[in-house]
């Protein structure tokens, strides 16, 4: 046993659950303690005995005193507290009459990535069939959305981790793309430590993060040009004489357009466009292939972008060219982020999609799971905006006029958040459901007290694919409702058959197992009682009897031929390009000890003291050439807005790029400044690059 | 696709620049509605990667492995593209270029991309009666003359290179590393000496030299012998099977010369690519643009792109304003680059001027600062410090205030990388970043009774998050049970 996983003492009170906060979804002991409640880490494959800060202190939120108790409705500018029967029945009434007014797409959902299966599941049906919109979208599209697609063009199957997670600890190689998990998902790192050891990880980020701090080889291309990267590096595996010619030759589909496209890409034009020396990337190169157990991991780095299904795509395709998928002992992976990153993007709240990951224009699947639904399968509305194009849709004459938000803090967390706001602010009606009073449901008409996390029973679905009951381990606070109550209520209210929307997450679990009986995502074979029981059920699990699928694409892919795709991607540059007005690139990203729009972590005081306030991260001497030192006031600028932090001097950044957390609200939101530029494909933003300058904050403006 | 009404584009040369030039007109128009292409290609080959030569020859791709388009892409594209032929005259009257084959083709915009042929120094023996390269003698230009190469080079015959510039060294290389063995004559003192101060060049003739390449710099070549050698004015010989001549490239410009175009070393292009006729364009190695170095391929990719702008109307106030002169040497065994005014003087007066040296290691590395930019700058043998100059160079950043820094890749110097001892860092530092724990709080955790690793854990949560800080913790627990003092704190 490592040395510093603290005993865990027995206790009959405890129970078993999951951090509440990124997809590992650690496990932990829960311990009621009178209003409050204590955790300690488990024995659980994905975190074995240890938790990062967050995850220690995540019970704090339990008895937060900045927990909503009440409904909330706007009377005269203000928030005022209602009883839930007055909320309800007034967003009930206000969806129904901009309905009769504006049509069934004059409502809109947006849901979340930290939802539970069942919720997300049962908001898209709510969207689809109670409110018939089809607008209806969330958070996980500004996560891994390139990565999920990318994924399904290349295997004909999105699972993040198409392996358990525990076989990352036999990795010899390890080629981290995007991806800060020392900061992101501490305990994950502990599954990298034979790589680590024995010098075989390599980590692509601008950026020396933590991370990259432990890498044998840490590639820092600049912002906006990961993909000639990848093709610089899948140059010099063929060049290398890397190429694994049997595996290309029976395995995948593809390859002489992707080869044709890195032949334009040899390692010294790379250096050129990215600025990672030739020789570090046939290193990176020769390290991979001579290894045994080599994986290529990609997170949102190489996801928010404009072009960022192509960018996971070279990615792919490097793992492809080395015969890394679908083989035991090395792999492609995405490391999904949010608690149901995975889960939340399979079952129905995504604006092109139905359960078990099923696609909305399929007829056959349209059948199926109206069938399911016992509604006709034309009342079923097609695919909707992605997220940001709802957000920027809101209020608008063609847009939707009244939203309902669940799990998800769009204000802090989307592009242009200023825009974001505006819209938000052009509504007829903003309804949002959450734990505390986020900056999202400060703007809100209505505001509805939710449940959270050890509050009520759901599953999750983690980073490996595999299925997780969180269970309930303690009471809600008076006066709070679940989310799945909430949908059922209003359900009920716009005349809606109640046993249609059940309340109970088992019910709805039931009921979610059959609508995706048979999709890609196929839970049908899973049950509570299966995962009380602490089977490790990894999905698709088809049958009852059927043990899961810890490792896909061993035999073939998931396409009809059983071949793996290589994408024809090429290198093309960034949306926004730097100028003079904005000479610097800005890049975002996480800080250790928040998580995504910090609505949860800020009002943990432990987590606020370890992280401090709105930093930017600038090189030295582009700090001093602005007049700036170590801790000043900074004002950053983009085309779209400026956001204020305080400067954090790192000789290691490339001296015309930042880097802004975007956990912080108000005028210190790093989303105001980022270029809501979409994915063609995938509908993502591009959050990781964007121009803007520095500037010192007049004196009027330092607090 | 030649229908009615589009503008007829005939591209004369379907190398890396004519071919970029079709895929870039073909992605802005890629139904055909604005331009009709005909391509004219002299080598019967479909495009390829000429840079990756050295690699075909030293092996590590085969010929298909440097194809830049696929056979069929022409006609999936809707380019009429004749290879294996060549233009005859240009007819800018009646707008018709002779091929030849001797068909013709009509043009509203004709686009030279002829790129340039290998020059031949007038040396006895080198060229036949017609021109042509002599017996046993070959350039380094096509993939035909790799094969030729490679031919000689199988059977383990020796290969003289004739010249030192980047693309004989290049191939010096290459033949190196299959075990041939390989001497470079050069007629100047030092190697590269347009990108090189001779003190780079020394340290790369030690680094060749190193990897089994004989070198014979200031040389003059006499005669070349087939299946004797080379003989030099000095008397000596090199005894070789195959020289391979790569003296410098001549932009390829007879077609535009009888067609009268304005042409110097290069037929003559503004920033639009126009030549002294409106409706004639050229670009890469045949055009001569100011400010644009020869022989590279980004400039003339970057000039394809901006005419497949101004060709198809996607943006008509495109402009080439040319590239920055870097000179990146592939090879495996040789990292060299040279950018700028690389040739200025320790004590230029203008020009702040760094350099390092370290010969027995194979490492140059020389800075040129002027007006806060890189204005030059040559690296060898130091990978980091190459790819971080060159991006301070193309992007016209000011340089690190911390000049030093830069010659060594960085752009701060900072403290050592070695992790220090836990035991002498302040108390206030972050020794779990994941549990944001102190060595201030593991060390009061000591003092109120955690007297083990164990117990600290448990206490404090250092370690329980990625385990980084484990050895860092066990440190300072040993530290604290030998120290055992109260004033630990203090």
């Amino acid at each position: 046993m490592e040395r510093g996983r603290p005993p865990a003492p027995p206790d009959e009170r405890a129970v078993d659950t999951h951090c509440p906060y990124c997809a590992l979804q650690c496990g932990m002991a829960l311990t009621p303690a009178g209003v409050s409640a204590t955790v300690r880490p488990t024995d659980f494959p994905a975190n074995r005995g240890r938790l990062c800060v967050k995850g220690w202190t995540s019970a704090a939120l339990l008895d937060s005193p900045h927990r909503l108790t009440t409904p909330l409705v706007r009377v005269g500018g203000e928030l005022r507290p209602a009883t839930w029967d007055a909320a309800l029945d007034l967003v009930a009434r206000r969806l129904r009459e901009i309905r009769a007014e504006h049509g069934a797409d004059g409502n809109a959902v947006f849901g979340g990535g930290g939802l539970t299966n069942e919720k997300a599941y049962l908001l898209g049906k709510f969207a689809r069939v109670a409110l018939g919109t089809s607008q209806v979208d969330y958070n996980g599209r500004f996560c891994m959305s390139s990565a999920a697609a990318a994924a399904t063009r290349a295997f004909g199957m999105d699972r993040g981790l198409p392996f358990p997670i525990s076989d990352l600890d036999q990795a010899d190689a390890v080629l981290l793309v995007g991806a800060n998990p020392a900061e992101t998902m501490p305990p994950f790192v502990s599954h990298l430590r034979r790589a680590i050891d024995g010098g075989g990880l390599v980590v692509v980020d601008p950026r020396r993060t933590a991370t990259a701090d432990r890498a044998a080889l840490h590639l820092a291309p600049l912002p906006g040009t990961d993909r000639a990267l990848a093709l610089g590096l899948l140059h010099a595996v063929i060049s290398g004489g890397h190429l694994d010619l049997d595996y290309v030759a029976t395995r995948t589909t593809g390859f002489e357009s992707a080869r044709r496209i890195a032949a334009a890409w040899w390692p010294e034009r790379v250096e050129r466009v990215t600025g990672v020396p030739a020789a570090d990337q046939r290193r990176a190169a020769e390290l991979l292939a001579r290894s045994d157990n080599a994986y290529v991991l990609t997170g949102r780095g190489a996801d928010q972008h404009a072009a960022g299904v192509a960018t996971v795509g070279g990615w792919i395709n490097l793992a492809l060219a080395l015969g890394l998928p679908g083989r035991k002992g090395s792999g492609w992976g995405c490391l999904t982020g949010q608690g149901n990153g995975q889960g939340g993007r399979e079952h129905g709240q995504k604006a092109d999609q139905l359960p078990g990951y099923r696609r909305l224009d399929d007829p056959v699947a349209r059948e199926h799971v109206a069938g399911v639904w016992a509604v006709p399968a034309d009342s079923l509305p097609g695919p909707g905006r992605t997220a940001y194009e709802l957000l920027d849709a809101l209020g608008t004459p063609s847009g939707p006029r009244g939203l309902l938000v669940f799990g998800s803090n769009v204000v802090v967390s989307a592009p242009h958040a200023g825009h974001v706001a505006d819209r938000l602010g052009a509504l007829d009606l903003l309804v949002v459901a959450d734990v505390v009073l986020s900056e999202t449901a400060a703007m809100a008409d209505v505001v509805l007290p939710v449940a959270q996390w050890a509050e009520e029973s759901g599953t999750l679905t983690n980073l490996e694919g595999r299925v997780l009951l969180r269970a309930k381990a303690v009471e809600p606070p008076d006066g709070v409702r679940t989310d799945l109550d909430v949908l059922h209520g209003l359900a009920v209210r716009l005349g809606q058959p109640p046993e249609r929307f059940p309340a109970r997450a088992e019910a709805v679990f039931t009921e979610l197992r059959a609508a995706s009986r048979g999709g890609l995502a196929d839970y049908s074979g899973i049950t509570y009682e299966r995962l009380r029981a602490g089977e490790a059920l990894h999905w698709p699990v088809p049958s009852l009897g059927h043990a899961g699928t810890p490792r896909a694409f061993l035999g073939s892919f998931a396409h009809p031929d059983g071949l793996a795709r290589f994408a024809a991607v090429d290198h093309v540059g960034r949306a926004e390009q730097p100028d003079d007005e904005y000479p610097l690139l800005a890049t975002t990203g996480r800080v250790l000890a928040h998580y995504q729009s910090g609505a949860q972590t800020r009002l943990v005081p432990e987590l606020t003291t370890a992280a401090g306030g709105m930093f930017v991260e600038v090189h030295p001497d582009t700090a001093r050439r602005a007049g700036l030192g170590e801790g000043a006031a900074a004002v950053v600028e983009s085309r779209r807005g400026s956001t204020r932090a305080a400067v954090r001097c790192v000789t290691t950044l490339p001296v015309d790029v930042v880097f802004l957390p975007f956990h912080f609200p108000g005028d210190e939101r790093a989303n105001l400044l980022t270029n809501p530029a979409l994915d063609p494909v995938s509908g993502m933003p591009e959050f990781k690059v964007c121009a803007v300058r520095l500037r010192a904050a007049p004196v009027e403006e330092r607090a | 696709m030649s229908g009615r009404g589009l503008r007829r584009v005939v591209i004369v040369g379907y190398g890396m620049a004519g071919a970029r030039f079709a895929e870039q007109l073909r992605s802005r128009d890629p139904d055909g509605e604005r331009v009709a292409v005909t391509a004219i290609g002299e080598e019967k080959h479909h495009p390829y990667n000429r840079v990756l030569l050295s690699t075909v020859v030293d092996g590590s791709l085969g010929r298909d492995g440097v194809a830049l388009q696929a056979a069929g892409w022409a006609a999936e594209h809707g380019v009429d593209l004749r290879l294996g032929v060549g233009a005859a005259e240009l007819d800018r009257v009646g707008r018709v270029i002779t091929l030849s084959d001797g068909s013709t083709v009509d043009y509203d915009v004709a686009v030279l991309a002829t790129g340039a042929r290998p020059w031949l120094p007038p040396v006895e023996g080198l060229a036949g009666v017609g021109g042509e390269p002599a017996a046993g003698v070959v350039a380094f230009r096509t993939l035909d003359d790799c094969e030729q190469i490679q031919h000689t080079a199988r059977t383990g015959a020796a290969v003289a290179v004739l010249g030192g510039g980047v693309l004989g060294l290049e191939a010096a290389c290459a033949l190196a590393r299959r075990g041939v063995p390989v001497t470079v004559v050069h007629p100047v003192e030092h190697l590269m000496e347009r990108q090189l101060d001779p003190g780079a060049a020394g340290v790369l003739a030690r680094v060749l030299t190193g990897l089994g390449i004989e070198v014979r710099v200031g040389a003059e070549v006499r005669r070349w012998t087939p299946g004797y050698g080379l003989e030099l004015a000095d008397g000596r010989v090199v005894t070789a099977d195959l020289v391979i001549v790569s003296a410098g490239m001549k932009p390829a410009t007879d077609l535009a010369r009888r067609a009268g175009l304005v042409v110097d070393r290069g037929v003559v292009v503004d920033d639009a690519l126009r030549t002294s006729d409106f409706r004639v364009h050229a670009i890469g190695d045949c055009a001569q643009h100011p400010g644009t170095p020869s022989g590279l391929v980004q400039p003339a990719w970057e000039q394809a792109a901006v005419l497949a702008d101004l060709v198809t109307g996607t943006d008509v106030s495109a402009r080439y304003t040319g590239s920055p002169p870097v000179t990146r040497f592939k090879a495996r065994d040789v990292d060299l680059m040279a950018l700028g005014d690389s040739l200025v003087g320790l004590d230029a007066a203008d020009s702040e001027v760094l350099c390092v040296t370290n010969a027995g290691r194979g490492r140059y590395a020389k800075l040129v600062v002027r007006d806060d930019k890189v204005a030059g700058a040559i690296v060898l043998g130091a990978p980091a410090a190459a790819a971080a100059i060159t991006q301070f160079y193309d992007r016209d950043l000011p340089v690190p205030l911390d000049r030093l820094a830069l010659v060594l890749g960085r752009t701060a110097l900072v403290g050592g990388s070695e992790a220090p001892d836990p035991v002498d860092l302040p108390d206030t530092t972050v020794v779990c970043r994941c549990n944001a724990v102190t060595k201030s709080a593991l060390v009061s955790a000591w003092h109120e009774g955690a007297r083990g690793v164990a117990e600290l854990v448990s206490r404090t949560r250092a370690t329980t998050g990625c385990g980084g800080c484990a050895h860092a913790v066990g440190r300072l627990a040993d530290w604290l049970s030998t120290t055992g003092n109260a004033d630990a704190l203090t």
